[in-house]
């Protein structure tokens, strides 16, 4: 759950057959931009997504992009003019469309754009709207997402995290855990219990201000993955006190708050997430198998002649087609039977298709990809093995994908509740 | 990158009221006429191996469809017909899929699409005589099934009037239809095709004992069989020239059975998902249990890709036919694998009563079973994407 996939976009929906000329203007005037002011690659190394952000260098570098995508109206476009946005009418999904074909760095700001964003928009009052929206859009206040804990994963209304209140005040203790970028973070949306009786309706959400707060009541400890990178932590609350201006929504409403927030992070929302860099159709998707292909060799002649590597790569340039008219599919309501329907799977068919990518192209590279990326004979500079390895934060993260499965079934298919 | 399609393209799939009528109306005439139940009483009524030769449907119903125009709906407004898009023509398989309907439909508007990419006075002719009623099907394949176009077993000779010789196989709907288009090999290397009426001096249709049940299939020999210079629909002299007809003609032919089994895997999900509701095991109706939860839900995930993809293919033929190999052989294969697991699991899931030969799903299976190879299986489909979009295999350089 903790910052996923939201680095992709989804279709509107919009249900008119063509572009308005809002939106072919908006995308002309785009594409003109992005010629001019693509930054210039760095001279370190950048990782694949925003969950991997290890360095202070990396965080700047990205987060000077995101401003200045911020500037030009390409982040946040969709977002209301008093909150920081350009009240445009669904031209988020034509920037990302246009950052993505630009081949544009990924933006920062994952959770703030993914999660905390709409759901602020949705449940907050008009004074959090005006005071936490603009920085974020901009990537001046970097955003973390409070929800797992060790004894809440897939169970996730099991949150324990307990916020005890006191008079104007909230006073939080407890252990949140996969906090990605909760080391650079300003902000963290948290989700704690208020009411030990009830397990739904116990929960109340806040949006907290972590980074003043580190070593006054918050602990930022890092989590090393399997990769060996940094870049997601667990926080330990101990009495962090926070204002009631802190709290977004009703007390006791907290299920309801997240669940906004996990439609968005599972890319079923109704906010189409700003997003450049990786969504299936950059470096790491299905498209980058072909040239691996011709470029690896398997039993003295190129993997791409032989005929199992041929099967496999077409199936996912057939799944990654897909992936893309059902985005389009789905903005058609007379080719939808439920309007969840292919939201829904949007973060279970993308995190698959891109597991299966990474490993088909090990796969291709044979023996080439057992060398990691420091190894100066690594072929397409160990991207592959460990994008395979990350894979696993997308399969497992905003909600596992048997949870996904569970959903799509009870929701969408109308079979009994597993919970 | 290559599989983004172009941006010229409706966003709707131009799937538009049109479309939405046509296959409103054919679900609710295919719900009336040919529910489950009566479909089951039609064409199982003999579990005998006797039964597998028959040819059982129901004409009065055909006669309904032909009424409402639906063999018209792919002929082109100069020869008669309505001229809509392969996009509404898509939705209207869908629905014949999802009844599992014995009908020539499909097999006619295969032929129509092979008739129109023909583009001569002839088949313009034998299109307009589709828009009145007639059921036409094509005999394109050779013994051992080849989809390759210049494959036959038939020949053409002589001038004069032409003379058909050989044997054309798997016919669909045979002993369903007026005409076949047939393709034969003419002298000199070229492909020509020739329609040729069913009840023709010299023509036998012998019935093909099939695992399906929801159609007929047979292999046609003609003996000599005289074809006068109006049903010469096509003459093709060079493999190039073949290629650009028949390519033309079987993006269609893939769009139009893709859609028949996206329509007929809908309808194995829906199924297989009611009884998964209400069927109880363990004091719980067994939906609720994973391991029947996840894969109702693959099969939905994989129903949904070709559901995408037919209608990306559909709508990119519609712009550009010479465009759509791509799109309409992915949706065929994806097609064709969605078939394969709702097939499979629709019998598995059901358990014991699936199995029996009174369940309903052993008719979508064996119609699943028949489409997922008509046209060319998945891994056919992607041997020949391959070649597009990685490259030849080529030979001998190392």
């Amino acid at each position: 759950m903790d910052g996923g996939t939201s680095n992709v976009d989804r279709a509107s929906t919009r249900d008119a057959a063509r572009e308005t000329t809002e939106q072919e203007t908006f995308r002309a005037w785009c594409r003109a931009w992005l010629r001019e002011h693509m930054p210039a690659r760095p001279s370190f190394h950048l990782p694949q997504g925003p969950l991997e952000i290890s360095t202070e260098a990396q965080l700047e570098y990205l987060c000077a992009w995101q401003k200045s995508a911020y500037q030009a109206g390409l982040v946040g476009c969709d977002y209301p003019r008093e909150y920081g946005g350009r009240g445009r009418r669904d031209c988020q999904r034509i920037a990302n469309e246009e950052l993505q074909t630009a081949g544009a760095p990924f933006l920062p700001n994952l959770v703030g754009l993914g999660m905390a964003g709409p759901t602020i928009l949705h449940h907050g009052t008009q004074a959090q709207k005006e005071r936490l929206l603009p920085p974020l859009l901009s990537g001046d206040e970097i955003w973390c997402q409070g929800f797992s804990e060790p004894g809440a994963g897939s169970d996730l209304a099991n949150v324990q995290a307990y916020a005890e209140r006191r008079g104007d005040q909230w006073v939080i203790n407890g252990h949140k855990v996969w906090t990605t970028l909760a080391h650079f973070a300003t902000w963290m949306i948290l989700l704690c219990r208020t009411d030990k009786a009830d397990k739904y309706r116990g929960l109340t959400y806040f949006a907290v201000p972590i980074k003043a707060a580190v070593g006054k009541g918050v602990e930022v400890r890092p989590l090393v993955k399997m990769t060996g990178e940094a870049g997601f932590n667990e926080v330990l609350f101990e009495d962090l006190v926070v204002g009631d201006d802190c709290r977004l929504d009703e007390v006791g409403r907290g299920w309801a708050v997240a669940m906004t927030t996990l439609m968005h992070e599972r890319g079923a929302g109704t906010l189409v997430t700003p997003s450049s860099g990786s969504s299936g159709g950059d470096e790491l998707g299905p498209d980058g198998l072909v040239e691996l292909a011709w470029r690896s060799r398997r039993g003295g002649r190129p993997a791409a002649e032989d005929p199992l590597v041929r099967d496999g790569i077409v199936r996912l340039l057939m799944r990654r087609r897909a992936f893309e008219q059902s985005r389009r599919r789905a903005s058609v309501p007379a080719l939808v039977d439920h309007p969840q329907r292919l939201p829904l799977q949007h973060k279970l068919v993308l995190s698959e298709m891109l597991q299966d990518t990474a490993r088909l192209a090990c796969e291709i590279e044979g023996m080439g990809s057992t060398l990691v990326r420091t190894d100066e004979h690594a072929p397409a500079e160990g991207r592959w093995p460990l994008a395979y390895m990350n894979s696993y934060g997308f399969t497992i993260a905003a909600g596992s994908n048997e949870i996904q499965r569970n959903i799509l079934g009870e929701r969408v298919l109308g079979l009994p509740k597993t919970k | 990158m290559t599989t983004t399609q172009p941006t010229t393209q409706p966003r709707d799939f131009g799937f538009g009221e049109e479309a939405q009528l046509l296959r409103d109306a054919a679900r609710r005439l295919l719900l009336e006429r040919c529910p489950p139940e009566r479909l089951h009483r039609l064409v199982a009524a003999d579990e005998s191996p006797a039964r597998a030769t028959e040819c059982v449907w129901d004409p009065e119903l055909w006669s309904q469809m032909v009424e409402l125009g639906w063999t018209a709906v792919a002929v082109p407004e100069e020869a008669g017909g309505f001229g809509m898009s392969l996009a509404a023509i898509a939705g209207l398989c869908e629905e014949l899929g999802r009844a599992a309907v014995p009908s020539p439909l499909i097999g006619t508007l295969c032929a129509t699409h092979v008739l129109a990419a023909c583009q001569t006075e002839a088949a313009r002719l034998q299109m307009r005589r589709i828009a009145e009623g007639a059921a036409l099907s094509v005999a394109l394949t050779d013994r051992f099934g080849s989809w390759d176009f210049m494959q036959t077993e038939v020949e053409a000779v002589g001038s004069g009037p032409v003379l058909l010789r050989g044997t054309a196989w798997f016919v669909q709907d045979a002993r369903k239809v007026d005409a076949f288009v047939v393709k034969a090999r003419v002298p000199g290397g070229g492909v020509g095709l020739y329609v040729v009426d069913a009840d023709a001096p010299g023509v036998t249709v012998v019935p093909d004992a099939i695992v399906d049940l929801t159609r007929d299939q047979a292999h046609v020999e003609l003996r000599d069989v005289e074809v006068s210079a109006d049903r010469v629909v096509g003459l093709m002299t060079t493999p190039e020239q073949v290629a650009r007809v028949l390519g033309r003609a079987e993006a269609a032919m893939l769009v139009l059975v893709a859609a028949d089994m996206v329509g007929a895997a809908e309808w194995q999900l829906q199924t297989t998902a009611a009884y998964a509701r209400e069927r109880v095991q363990f004091d719980r109706p067994i939906g609720f249990f994973q391991a029947v939860k996840h894969p109702l839900v693959d099969m939905m995930v994989m129903i949904d890709e070709a559901r995408s993809l037919l209608y990306d293919a559909a709508c990119t033929f519609d712009q550009d036919p010479e465009a759509a190999e791509v799109p309409a052989r992915m949706a065929k294969a994806a097609a064709s694998d969605a078939a394969s697991y709702c097939s499979s699991r629709s019998v598995q899931l059901h358990g014991g009563i699936g199995f029996t030969w009174e369940c309903f799903v052993q008719l979508y299976f064996k119609r699943q079973k028949h489409n997922e190879v008509l046209l060319g299986d998945g891994s056919h489909q992607r041997a020949k994407l391959a070649d597009v979009l990685i490259g030849p295999i080529r030979e001998g350089e190392a």
